[in-house]
């Protein structure tokens, strides 16, 4: 199929210009939830941290959970449209620009939910002001901030030519400031040879940089764990486990966020089964790499049996997490697997519950990371307070789970009112690339 | 023993003394200018008889002595007290739960019935094996999980041995908490109430008093208390005399009525470390609980219903119910 950018931007300016009643009343619910999550917020910055699930021996809760989890998803799309761009996959035209945005908007989430689990925010900028190079956490400072640099310059790269195509459509029905934005933002791109190539060789050097990146920057999260002593987290294989992992859940989010732009916004023109397809045998196959790591993992640990880790495993596998441990480790890897390998179930509805049910299980995953080992010390936790004994989240840390995910959805709202939803250089690009293979 | 035994036995004293002579002299010995010429507020006549470090006895006015703890400057509490190397040994066979050692900890430190520096903790190895009183304090580890980990430099080892936290500093990462393989940490969830007179100290790291909300604390080994040639607060409090204190570099520890060489104690008694296969390498060792003074159910007749209930869980009191 053949795209022409002047046909494009006829079909991408109304998801841009109007603005559907619906489009507002759920943006206003989102908000609702949000302010909830900073009512939340304030109360757990005024009582303290006592609000929360997280006592002594569970210190860290879900917010370290959901710090993983956007992270991941973040590396993921960075990862995703990464390599689809320099691997040059003839099908990345429509994907890649909400890739893209998972990326970003993940990556502007992720880092925040560590913030709540800070108990003296007031003292951020000691991190900054006396760093300790032997701490991973002060790895974790320099790798996030490093990509997330990284990734706005890859990003806004991605951009300049789609705002170059917003400024240059004048039938764009926008007030003035935001063409005058568009204007600014495209850095006077004229599509000219010499500016074409310069910004090809640039998006090539970022797409290369932001895969390294996105590998060092999830290992040293995994490292967060894995150089700890704790059972269940003193793991070699944490490092490669978590990037698999963090690929795994940001290819399941993409195919959930391709099915909710095809219907919103009307797309089944440009992203087909062929997509979902693609996306889903990608996910098919790290579905595969996913239950090898974590069979791995809990095979090595099962087999020694250390005392601790014995304790761990039981619990995980036979008694208080048996069926979190079933929802995230089975089926978040066997679902997938089952629907994209078998033909007869590769439909666009079914992979798009194969991605959901992928996202909510290495959710679960990650807590499965997270809480059980805290809750299994070395020594016993002779407490007489149940919460003391095992942690469960309060309304404090479930309403800034859901002011999280409703900040996710919102920037992607606002986003998609500020770019085409789908890359139109990219489409062009695409069209270009496969004139250029027929002439060959 | 290649050490003048003399010199020795006057350095002992030192440290071990109670009194306040004694006492004042180790601050001397710790390396604090007590008659410092500045700010003394007036000459009361009565004066003081001090021991100083090469051993002179001078006199000086009474308020010439300084709270030796109100006036270190941030780098001698971070280096600690010189040519200290500090170290805990717990007879397990003389603990029957007593508790003294928690509550007296819980008044000196400001700390919640429900916070605890040092626990005592009912263990047994396994089901078949005898149970037996277990305190736990922090292990001030000389490989610390809990110092690596810290990203801005708020927890430290001392040149003595111990491992203390900056609570000005603390970012309350609770990075330590999580690594800290003996739970030895514990974070203050809410505003910490305290009692006035410890609410209106200067915070010293070496008090850990007042605690702060948002920041980790834990047993600090009461270097206040050893600067002023005193015993931490468990020891003293324990009548049971579980729990010495004392100070590798002279190989002597004192549970305050009995005083022993560390190497033997630990060699006849076959002293251990508490899971020292995880290589950090305590600074408490532990004697085995054999030949016990008391039979261990003593241990549960004096307790409340309430620590009763934290060890509901174990496999004794599972087996005894039964």
């Amino acid at each position: 199929m053949e795209y022409d950018s002047s046909k494009l931007m006829r079909e991408f300016a109304p998801q841009i210009e109007k603005t559907s009643k619906s489009w507002y009343l759920v943006f206003a619910t989102l908000l609702a939830f949000f302010l909830f999550g900073i009512f939340g917020l304030y109360t757990q910055i005024t009582k303290g941290h006592v609000v929360t699930g997280m006592r002594d021996n569970v210190v860290w809760g879900v917010y370290i959970v959901n710090f993983i989890f956007f992270m991941g998803m973040s590396y993921a799309g960075a990862l995703i449209s990464g390599i689809l761009y320099l691997f040059k996959s003839s099908w990345r035209g429509p994907v890649i620009r909400m890739a893209e945005l998972i990326t970003i908007i993940s990556l502007f989430i992720g880092p925040v939910f560590i913030l709540f689990c800070i108990g003296r925010l007031d003292r951020l900028y000691y991190l900054i002001l006396f760093p300790r190079i032997q701490s991973p956490i002060t790895w974790d400072v320099i790798a996030i901030s490093t990509d997330l640099i990284g990734c706005i310059i890859f990003l806004y790269l991605s951009f300049i030519e789609d705002f170059a195509k917003l400024r240059d459509y004048k039938e764009l029905q926008l007030p003035k400031w935001r063409k005058r934005l568009y204007k600014y933002l495209a850095l006077g791109y004229q599509e000219t040879p010499w500016q074409y190539k310069i910004i090809s060789h640039t998006k090539n050097i970022m797409a290369a940089m932001v895969i390294a990146i996105a590998i060092i920057v999830y290992s040293v999260l995994a490292w967060i764990f894995g150089v700890t002593l704790q059972p269940g987290w003193h793991s070699t294989i944490f490092g490669p486990y978590f990037v698999i992992a963090a690929v795994y859940s940001g290819t399941g989010m993409l195919i959930v966020v391709m099915w909710i732009f095809r219907k919103v916004y009307k797309l089944e023109e440009y992203i087909t089964e062929k997509h979902f397809v693609n996306v889903g045998v990608l996910l098919l196959i790290l579905a595969a790499f996913f239950g090898y790591f974590t069979f791995s993992d809990y095979l090595t640990k099962w087999y020694g049996s250390i005392k601790m880790d014995k304790v761990l495993i039981d619990k995980l596998f036979t008694s208080e997490y048996y069926y979190m441990f079933i929802a995230s480790n089975y089926l978040g890897v066997l679902v997938p697997i089952i629907v994209v390998g078998i033909k007869k179930f590769r439909t666009i509805t079914n992979i798009t519950i194969a991605g959901l049910i992928t996202v909510v299980s290495l959710w679960f995953n990650r807590y499965l990371i997270v809480v059980p080992t805290l809750e299994t010390p070395y020594f016993p936790i002779q407490d007489v307070r149940s919460e003391w004994l095992s942690y469960s989240v309060t309304w404090v840390e479930m309403s800034l789970i859901l002011a999280g995910i409703s900040v996710f959805c919102m920037l992607f709202m606002l986003a998609s009112k500020f770019v085409p939803i789908i890359s139109i250089s990219e489409m062009e690009k695409h069209t270009g690339e496969t004139r250029g293979l027929m002439r060959d | 023993m290649a050490k003048n035994e003399k010199s020795k036995n006057i350095s002992r004293r030192n440290f071990l003394g109670t009194g306040f002579l004694l006492g004042a002299g180790a601050i001397t010995a710790g390396g604090v200018v007590l008659a410092a010429g500045n700010a003394i507020p007036e000459i009361s006549g009565k004066k003081i008889k001090l021991l100083t470090q090469d051993g002179k006895i001078i006199e000086v006015d009474e308020t010439a002595v300084l709270d030796a703890e109100q006036n270190l400057s941030e780098k001698e509490i971070r280096d600690g007290i010189p040519g200290r190397k500090f170290v805990m040994v717990v007879d397990l066979s003389k603990c029957k739960n007593v508790r003294k050692c928690i509550s007296k900890c819980q008044e000196k430190h400001g700390l919640q019935p429900d916070q605890e520096f040092m626990k005592v903790l009912l263990m047994q190895d396994d089901k078949n094996s005898a149970p037996y009183w277990f305190p736990k304090p922090c292990y001030h580890c000389d490989q610390p999980a809990c110092v690596k980990v810290c990203p801005v430099d708020a927890t430290y080892k001392r040149h003595d041995g111990i491992v203390l936290i900056d609570n000005e500093r603390c970012v309350g990462c609770k990075f330590c908490v999580a690594g800290c393989p003996y739970s030895a940490r514990i974070f203050h969830w809410k505003e910490v109430e305290l009692p006035i007179e410890l609410a209106n100290r200067k915070y010293s790291s070496e008090t850990s008093v007042p605690a702060k909300k948002g920041t980790v604390s834990k047993c600090d080994f009461c270097p206040d208390q050893s600067r002023q040639g005193k015993l931490p607060h468990c020891v003293t409090a324990c009548p049971m005399g579980v729990i010495y204190f004392g100070d590798m570099n002279e190989d002597t520890v004192t549970n305050g009525d009995e005083t022993i060489r560390f190497t033997d104690i630990i060699r006849d008694r076959a002293g251990y470390r508490y899971l020292a296969d995880l290589g950090t390498a305590p600074l408490v060792y532990y004697l085995p609980p054999v030949n016990r003074q008391f039979p261990f159910e003593s241990g549960l007749e004096s307790v409340t219903d309430e620590v009763k209930e934290r060890y509901k869980n174990t496999e004794y009191m599972k087996s005894k119910k039964e």
